[in-house]
């Protein structure tokens, strides 16, 4: 029995470990299975049509985890379907699709114009899907001896991050922290010194939260000198820890002990919490101009609705509306079914930390899911 | 082989009958050679068909917007200051450590002290990353504070000293461990071939121990140290994850060595950019890439000179 096992391929064998774990999530999301097995989330139910092929993707590493759980969830419903997805980074992952590589795309930013155009030479007239199926709250961290809590309006971050203030005494904190005692210390702002998507929403609230401050464009690449830089989340997180004074900006899910600081949204401060990040994504608008099926959306990180937590990063499942052959097209349309049911949102949640999608996203996304077909 | 006549006396001494093996291995061995250099032109070629693009590339669509070459001269800076800290903190360090090999410690401990310095060098560099992240740079903060108060007229300490002491310093601190290794291994071994007769001869003039070493043993390894020292700088230069890791990079061209803002090095951007990059900002990579490459080079080239231009003062002759 291990002598043959061995000498499986690589490919077989993760599906057989994610098959295996799946095993254990389909047995503590049962009820929940059982509930939806009458509805139209394809790909979750075991009454669903046996696929064949290989679905591959590329992209975002900050799916990576995530898409470890959906795999495992698909390759329950689905066994003969070889997955395979490619932390290669966003960028990579777009191109590799727009190359006709790959069958979809996880990209922590939606196609650009040019992409676009890209794009209808990959997928025909019908375009492509751009879905907001994974969505993370980015929490600001930080560490002050004897602050327990910390509220910070959006102009009072983006000074902490430009570098105008310097000093956690500074008098624009404490109108932000009523009644609190800030001690005396040297503020150290702490970003990502890799490219990355964290920093592009990051960046992308502070110019348009706080746009008399944060006056540089958003960008993956920090754009100012100075500041601490540390690699990648865990760089941010350790240099945080490390630092007393030092406050920087992680996923919500890394932020452990450290401590998070609440945003004013319009007159109130508010926490990172799972609901709040999905609350503000499902209510901003789609970017204009675009295909019936593309939901890329505009985060409205002005928002003022208490709800809502605007420091979000939104990742999304880029494929083709319209795949040239039957097989494939099943295969993507199980597959993001799977990604945007409940339980497929739950266990994204459970393994990475991300925020399920509302009911109402759902909804939209299974629209554009039920859309997708064969060439004829 | 051609014939079965009885074996005869060689034509000439000068030139022996060339057997089958010995073409066979002098074959093997030019290939070998040959090989090498098409494999480094062939590095060369590719360095510069893809850095090409960034090269003819408009200033403003270049990662930075202002251009190749002020994206790329903080890098340079970066990459040789870093590595020149590390050269000067390791430099003398290794050098004593093989002079107390060869010429002070007991033999038995020599030996054992020969094996652990080695080991340094089989250390991967992310555990070196590890270690300056979570140990010397805490351990280093307070001192980068004192650095600031009391040395800070000097601009190396300007400060303000960082509160995580992911600085420049201590990036220069980990790559000299991480080179300490190298210069010392070649360092220990010249000096240890330094020649019996020269030593015993200055003993006895009556010369000390360190007159002996300062006149018999120093001059000898010259050569050697420096050689040993330019491989370390090829190290240190082309020193990628234990500077992405350890080093706080977020600023431009400065020579504060204890501030958060510091240039970043060559192969610690490319590390950290590269997977996240597409089209014209790999070519942008690549092009850096080159540049290493050309100062790799370059220090190569100017060890190897030194090295033969130092051979006619030492002892070998």
């Amino acid at each position: 029995m291990k002598g043959p096992e061995l000498k499986l391929s690589t490919t077989t064998r993760t599906a057989a470990v994610s098959a295996a774990l799946a095993g254990t999530l389909a047995l503590t999301a049962c009820g929940a299975a059982n509930e939806r097995s009458g509805t139209s989330s394809e790909g979750s139910g075991s009454s669903a049509e046996q696929l064949t092929g290989d679905l591959v993707g590329a992209g975002s590493s900050a799916q990576q985890a995530a898409m470890q759980a959906w795999q495992a969830g698909f390759n329950t419903a689905q066994p003969q379907v070889n997955f395979s997805y490619d932390p290669v980074g966003s960028g990579g992952g777009r191109e590799q699709f727009l190359a006709g590589a790959t069958d979809f795309a996880g990209s922590d930013a939606a196609l650009d114009d040019e992409e676009l155009t890209e794009a209808a030479d990959r997928c025909g007239a019908s375009g492509v899907f751009e879905l907001p199926n994974y969505v993370s709250a980015i929490a600001v961290i930080y560490n002050l001896e004897g602050v327990d809590e910390l509220n910070l309006a959006p102009a009072t971050l983006a000074g902490i991050f430009t570098g105008a203030i310097t000093n956690w005494d500074d008098p624009a904190i404490a109108a932000d922290n009523q009644g609190a005692t800030l001690p005396d210390q040297a503020i150290t702002p702490v970003h990502r010194a890799d490219d990355s998507g964290t920093t592009t929403n990051f960046t992308d609230y502070l110019s348009q939260a706080a746009p008399e401050v944060w006056t540089s464009e958003p960008d993956g690449e920090w754009p100012l000198p100075g500041g601490e830089a540390g690699n990648q989340t865990s760089g941010v997180v350790a240099a945080v820890t490390a630092g007393n004074g030092a406050i920087g900006y992680a996923d919500e899910s890394q932020a452990g002990d450290l401590g998070v600081a609440r945003i004013r949204v319009g007159t109130e401060f508010v926490a990172p919490t799972p609901e709040a990040a999905a609350t503000v994504v499902a209510n901003s608008p789609t970017i204009a101009g675009r295909g019936e099926h593309d939901l890329a959306v505009e985060v409205n990180r002005a928002t003022t609705s208490a709800d809502e937590y605007p420091i979000v990063l939104v990742s999304y499942h880029i494929g083709c509306v319209e795949y040239d052959d039957q097989a494939k097209a099943d295969a993507v349309e199980a597959f993001i079914g799977h990604v945007i049911s409940e339980e497929g949102q739950q266990a994204a949640a459970d393994a990475a930390g991300s925020s399920p999608i509302t009911d109402d996203a759902r909804s939209k996304a299974e629209t554009v899911v039920e859309a997708i077909t064969a060439a004829a | 082989m051609t014939t079965s006549a009885p074996p005869r006396p060689p034509q000439s001494p000068d030139r022996p009958k060339r057997r089958r093996g010995d073409r066979i291995f002098a074959g093997s061995a030019t290939g070998a050679g040959i090989f090498i250099l098409v494999v480094l032109a062939g590095v060369a070629v590719f360095l510069v068909a893809e850095s090409w693009p960034a090269v003819v590339a408009p200033a403003e669509d270049v990662s930075g917007g202002e251009g190749l070459t002020s994206y790329i001269t903080p890098l340079i800076f970066g990459t040789l200051l870093a590595s020149v800290i590390a050269l000067v903190i390791a430099t003398p360090l290794a050098v004593a450590i093989a002079l107390f090999i060869t010429n002070y410690a007991p033999r038995r401990l020599a030996a054992g002290l020969g094996y652990v310095i080695d080991l340094l060098a089989a250390i991967p560099s992310i555990v070196y990353g590890f270690w300056g992240i979570f140990a010397l740079a805490p351990a280093l903060v307070p001192f980068y504070a004192w650095a600031e108060r009391n040395l800070g007229f000097i601009p190396l300490f300007a400060g303000p000293a960082s509160a995580t002491g992911r600085t420049m310093l201590t990036a220069g601190i980990v790559l000299a461990v991480m080179i300490l290794p190298i210069i010392s291994a070649i360092s220990r071994e010249v000096f240890s071939q330094a020649p019996a007769l020269h030593r015993e001869a200055a003993l006895a003039l009556g010369a000390t121990r360190w007159e002996m070493i300062r006149m018999a043993v120093l001059p000898y390894g010259k050569s050697g140290i420096i050689g040993g020292a330019m491989l370390g700088l090829g190290r240190a230069l082309g020193e990628t994850l234990a500077i992405a890791l350890v080093l706080s990079a977020s600023g431009g061209i400065t020579f504060n060595l204890i501030s958060n803002s510091n240039p970043s090095t060559i192969a610690a951007n490319i590390a950290l950019q590269f997977p996240e990059s597409t089209g014209l900002q790999v070519n942008t990579l690549i092009a850096s890439g080159l540049a290493l490459f050309v100062i790799t080079l370059a220090v190569n080239m100017l060890a190897r000179w030194v090295v033969t231009r130092r051979a006619d003062f030492s002892g070998a002759n």
